[in-house]
């Protein structure tokens, strides 16, 4: 693993091409995430086209308060994280300290808003299976479905995320981090902000659509 | 070691140290070296294609006869689905890229290694712990479903281990993305100076082409696995239509993954063939930039023609028009990239040494295969042909005619450069000729029979097409001695094998620039590259006879 007192992997040559490499190393992935959660995200569209009225139904069961809480504590983290990569940029490494810290304060908010929305939604019998509350359509079970997948999918990405974070704090205090060299900050930065969409893809589709209709 | 910005890698330790120096089993199981990687592949891959084999020959036997009693019909539906899942995933699918590409594209490119080394390792073991589950899945009893894992079945009805395997290939599946996404890191950014786009050697755009699908087709596969089995787990319904689901919904996306997966199959193959022919023909390939474009047009059009597998699972008239269109149109690029190839052995000094006859026979294959195909992508051919042996006969014809011939003639091409050892030569020529007898003989019959009715995965069969699966069953035989042939000379050459020089074939491409096998940074300098890949023109010099026969 490169570091401060040896920054430079053994396969590049420079540090510019590590950079570069480990961007777009990042931004591939990400690529390959999309089409992950697209395989769930056409699945919805689809049962949505095809039984408008059941998920127009169960859509209104999800809790709001809950999404939009987590919207706006979601946003405001991928601001924390911004300041972060834009002062590893600055080499200001007390103040990335702290950013990532806050990003990752914001992000076990998140996970904790998201634990009490599960547990109500047990209490609720909304989790799919012979347990489920039945609203009078039996596809509703198909809307929460998706729900639980892609919400609990997005969660392991947050989780994953703040192992991430809590990675580049430590190396930040341990001065392994450079003005010239803060590449891992800025890719994790990527990462993260790519989570947030996907949340802002998910909060219209689960919580809004169909809300009063 | 290195510190900031060494344009050039010197050793200071004596020049013949290769790769291979170091003999611990730990030197091996941690290597983060691309060489070793795709030793380790090699391996691996071999290993997984005995098991597969060994499945399919018991079925042949089983074939021998209309009412075949050796196995038992839960038997036979979870052979082929063994042979299936094991040659799809974890043979045809790792065998290029993985092992060859891991170790060649970093030296054709120049770098000392792959971007992501440590992914790279992490890679290989996602693989075999993915070829592990599907192994164990096996033992504790197998499963019926057919590779394809086609629900409400495998959902729902189907008593195997199916969660057991899916999760083996789930696993393998993000082996898969993360070579994907290493190789398109390396050929972007690790390229050495002076080697533009177009004068990259045609491997490195196929395999560029492959991983590209790689990374944005088999994430797909994942999530379709994934809902699968919570579906099979909380019955939920996604793909059961009792509950509202669409058994369809499956078939698109798993089509979606698995269709391009053909090309993830055959396009490296594609990209080592165009080497064989510059090499073996002593002439740069007949319209460069069309064979690279040609590579990049079929992985991209590869992704629009997955609704030729449902032309009769009652999706729309309409979309079945819109996916045979889109399917003759793969037809185009690699109809150029045969017309190309062909064109390179006009008036060159074609020489048949085994890499070569393994080339030859991948373009005859793969012509079948391809032209089997149109036949396919017409909706009223396919409906009559749909789920029989024609069907079977064709993508054998391009998977394993494509893939395997493909793979064969790299494997030879580079077994100098990987080992550092030649091969008996007269042997190699032999392999290649049996090989493509044995094809033949195995699978064209299957062609006639489907096309006369004889469905797929059926074990007991009408009389009237014992006869030509006598003939596939002989012919599957004679498959196997070309198989095992290469594994015996091969595995010999490692002991007995003449030392290969640092280029056997006075071919161009940076891997023959370094010695054989390669030091462990791959080169002494870092080379430049001043001039196209295939520049056979001034520095032609005829091969010295016999220096390859060993």
């Amino acid at each position: 693993m490169p570091d401060a007192r040896q920054p430079l992997a053994e396969q590049f040559a420079t540090l510019p091409q590590q950079a570069e490499a480990s961007r777009l190393g990042m931004w591939a992935f990400l690529c390959s995430e999309v089409m992950f959660f697209g395989g769930l995200f056409l699945g919805y569209i689809i049962y949505r086209h095809a039984y408008p009225h059941a998920f127009a139904v169960a859509s209104r069961e999800t809790d709001v308060l809950y999404g939009t809480l987590n919207t706006a504590i979601l946003l405001t983290s991928s601001l924390t994280m911004a300041l972060a990569v834009f002062a590893s940029k600055e080499g200001q490494f007390k103040e990335v300290r702290h950013f990532l810290i806050a990003t990752i304060l914001l992000a076990i908010a998140f996970l904790g808003v998201k634990a009490l929305e599960y547990t109500d939604d047990f209490h609720k019998h909304l989790f799919p299976g012979p347990m489920f509350a039945d609203a009078g359509e039996p596809k509703t079970q198909l809307f929460f479905m998706f729900y639980w997948m892609m919400t609990s999918l997005h969660a392991l990405h947050v989780i994953i995320g703040i192992g991430l974070l809590s990675a580049m704090t430590v190396r930040s205090a341990k001065n392994h981090f450079s003005a010239e060299y803060h590449n891992p900050i800025e890719i994790t930065g990527l990462y993260w902000h790519f989570v947030d969409i996907v949340w802002i893809f998910l909060y219209p589709l689960l919580y809004l659509i169909n809300r009063h209709s | 070691m290195n510190e900031l910005a060494p344009a050039t890698h010197t050793h200071t330790s004596a020049p013949a140290e290769s790769y291979l120096d170091e003999h611990t089993v730990r030197s091996w199981l941690l290597t983060t070296d691309h060489k070793r990687i795709g030793v380790l592949y090699l391996i691996s891959i071999v290993f997984y294609f005995l098991v597969a084999a060994v499945a399919v020959g018991i079925m042949r036997i089983e074939l021998l006869h209309p009412h075949g009693t050796l196995l038992l019909n839960e038997t036979y539906n979870k052979l082929f689905t063994l042979h299936g899942v094991l040659m799809v995933w974890f043979f045809l699918i790792p065998s290029i890229p993985s092992a060859l590409g891991n170790f060649i594209i970093p030296i054709m490119i120049g770098a000392r290694d792959v971007a992501f080394p440590k992914l790279n390792l992490l890679s290989w073991y996602l693989f075999m712990i993915g070829g592990g589950f599907v192994l164990y899945s096996i033992m504790i009893g197998g499963v019926d479903t057919g590779w394809t894992f086609y629900t409400p079945f495998s959902s729902t009805y189907s008593n195997t281990h199916v969660l057991t395997m899916v999760f083996g290939v789930f696993i393998a599946g993000f082996s898969s993305i993360l070579t994907g996404l290493n190789f398109i890191i390396t050929i972007h950014k690790m390229r050495a100076p002076g080697m533009r786009w177009f004068r990259m050697p045609l491997f490195l755009w196929s395999l560029y082409s492959t991983s590209i699908i790689l990374v944005l087709a088999t994430p797909v596969l994942a999530i379709t696995l994934l809902l699968m089995a919570v579906e099979r787990v909380w019955g939920i319904g996604i793909f059961d239509p009792r509950l509202g689901g669409d058994p369809i919904l499956f078939q698109h996306l798993f089509w979606f993954y698995s269709h391009p997966a053909v090309y993830i199959m055959v396009l490296p193959s594609m990209g080592v063939v165009s080497e064989l022919m510059a090499a073996f023909t002593r002439k740069e390939v007949f319209g460069y930039e069309w064979v690279a474009g040609a590579s990049v047009a079929i992985a991209v059009v590869g992704f629009l023609v997955w609704g030729h597998h449902m032309f009769v699972s009652s999706q729309s008239i309409y979309a079945g028009m819109v996916f045979s269109i889109l399917s003759f149109i793969v037809a185009v690029p690699s109809g150029i990239k045969v017309f190309n190839w062909t064109a390179t052995l006009y008036q060159g000094s074609i020489s048949f040494e085994t890499p070569m006859i393994y080339a030859l026979g991948f373009i005859g294959l793969f012509a079948i295969g391809g032209l089997t195909g149109l036949f396919l992508a017409a909706l009223a051919v396919d409906v009559h042909v749909t789920d029989t042996y024609f069907v079977v006969a064709h993508f054998h014809y391009i998977m394993v005619g494509g893939a395997v011939m493909g793979f064969m003639g790299g494997l030879h091409y580079w077994w100098p450069k990987i080992t550092g050892r030649l091969y008996p030569e007269a042997f190699g020529r032999l392999a290649a000729i049996v090989t493509f007898i044995g094809f033949n003989f195995t699978f064209f019959p299957q062609f006639v029979m489907g096309y006369l009715g004889m469905p797929r995965r059926y074990h007991n069969y009408a009389p009237e097409f014992q006869v030509y699966h006598v003939l596939s069953t002989a012919g599957a035989s004679i498959l196997g001695i070309g198989y095992l042939l290469p594994v015996i000379y091969l595995l010999w050459s490692l002991r007995y094998g003449k030392k290969a020089p640092a280029n056997p074939w006075h071919a161009t491409g940076l891997e023959w620039q370094t010695t054989s096998p390669p030091p462990k940074h791959n080169f002494d300098e870092t080379p430049v590259v001043t001039g196209p890949p295939y520049d056979y023109t001034e520095d032609f010099e005829p091969k010295p006879s016999g220096v390859l026969h060993a």
